[in-house]
């Protein structure tokens, strides 16, 4: 019940992100929806993720007002309305039949097929020696796909610093 | 480009982040070391970590927060980090395979448990901390020097 609710005002806080004319205003929704999706994280009673998404929406909160609030554009939306209506709604029909289909074979909202899981949940902590078991599968069965995950992080640290740093801004001049 | 004299926010800001700044990262830390113990770990923790940077860049403008961790500290602690999650990676081939778990297991709930995982946390939060913060630094240099031209 209290997740129905949640997802309702995600939704809500996403529609009023894009059709807002402020972009102050605009951040501001994204955010409320980032803070709807921690709550959503701790009903489904995941609190990792619960945590890793306040600290990781807070950054990006305060990036994103140090970065809007100083070039406040309005947004402008002229012409050929129908058609960039007629092509969304066409492409939402798209996308729901497509999910339709999808979600008729998943199982069951909380009845998870626990065919790899039920090995994890048994042995993980005499296994590996940790309590969490979200640390003992990212960080020792998985540990593989966190490398991945950090070598992007780290290629995206160095794109950022690339790109950004002063001797090449100068250089265009 | 006129200076002001007094960099950052007001002085109750400023009080406030004095108290609160050490806190923060004390708590960060505190996440990365317990990531096997409780939820959170080295992600969570790195953010926090960096936000407790962030914070104090804020409060009391960048040079303050640069004289605390530079761009070439960063850089380096960010190499550090990554090659230190690899050489608890390829530390598995002593034992056979990569990514193996050779140390000893601990007995559970202890904080000296769970062999390499706690070492893991630890290189990956130093790697997101640093990583997050070199990021903000970068567009913080980036808005002043749009400012100066």
């Amino acid at each position: 019940m209290e997740l129905h609710i949640l997802l309702l005002f995600m939704i809500l806080g996403a529609v009023v992100a894009v059709e807002v004319k402020d972009l102050l205003s605009s951040v501001i929704a994204v955010g409320a929806v980032g803070f709807a999706l921690c709550l959503a994280f701790l009903i489904l009673k995941a609190p990792d993720l619960a945590i890793t998404q306040l600290v990781v929406e807070i950054l990006c909160l305060i990036i994103l007002i140090r970065a809007t609030i100083k070039r406040d554009l309005p947004l402008t939306i002229e012409g050929r309305w129908i058609f960039n209506t007629i092509s969304t709604v066409v492409f939402i029909c798209v996308f729901l039949f497509f999910a339709w289909l999808a979600l008729k074979e998943l199982p069951s909202f909380g009845n998870p097929i626990m065919a790899v899981v039920k090995k994890y949940l048994e042995e993980g902590t005499t296994r590996t020696g940790a309590v969490n078991l979200v640390a003992a599968v990212i960080l020792d069965f998985r540990a593989y796909d966190t490398l991945g995950e950090a070598t992007v992080l780290f290629t995206s640290v160095i794109g950022i610093m690339a790109i950004l740093r002063r001797p090449g801004r100068k250089k265009v001049k | 480009m006129a200076k002001p004299k007094t960099t950052g926010m007001t002085l109750i800001v400023k009080t406030v982040t004095r108290l609160t700044v050490g806190l923060i990262l004390l708590f960060g830390i505190y996440i990365i070391l317990h990531g096997h113990l409780s939820p959170g770990g080295g992600f969570a923790g790195g953010v926090i970590v960096a936000l407790s940077f962030v914070h104090l860049m804020l409060a009391f403008g960048k040079d303050v927060a640069v004289t605390k961790v530079s761009k070439n500290i960063a850089s380096n602690l960010e190499s550090i980090g990554a090659l230190m999650f690899l050489f608890v990676a390829l530390l598995g081939f002593l034992g056979g395979s990569f990514f193996l778990n050779i140390l000893s297991k601990g007995t559970p709930f202890k904080l000296f448990s769970s062999g390499t995982i706690i070492f893991s946390n630890i290189s990956i939060g130093i790697k997101v901390g640093v990583g997050l913060f070199a990021i903000f630094l970068a567009l913080v240099i980036l808005e002043r020097a749009e400012k100066e031209e």
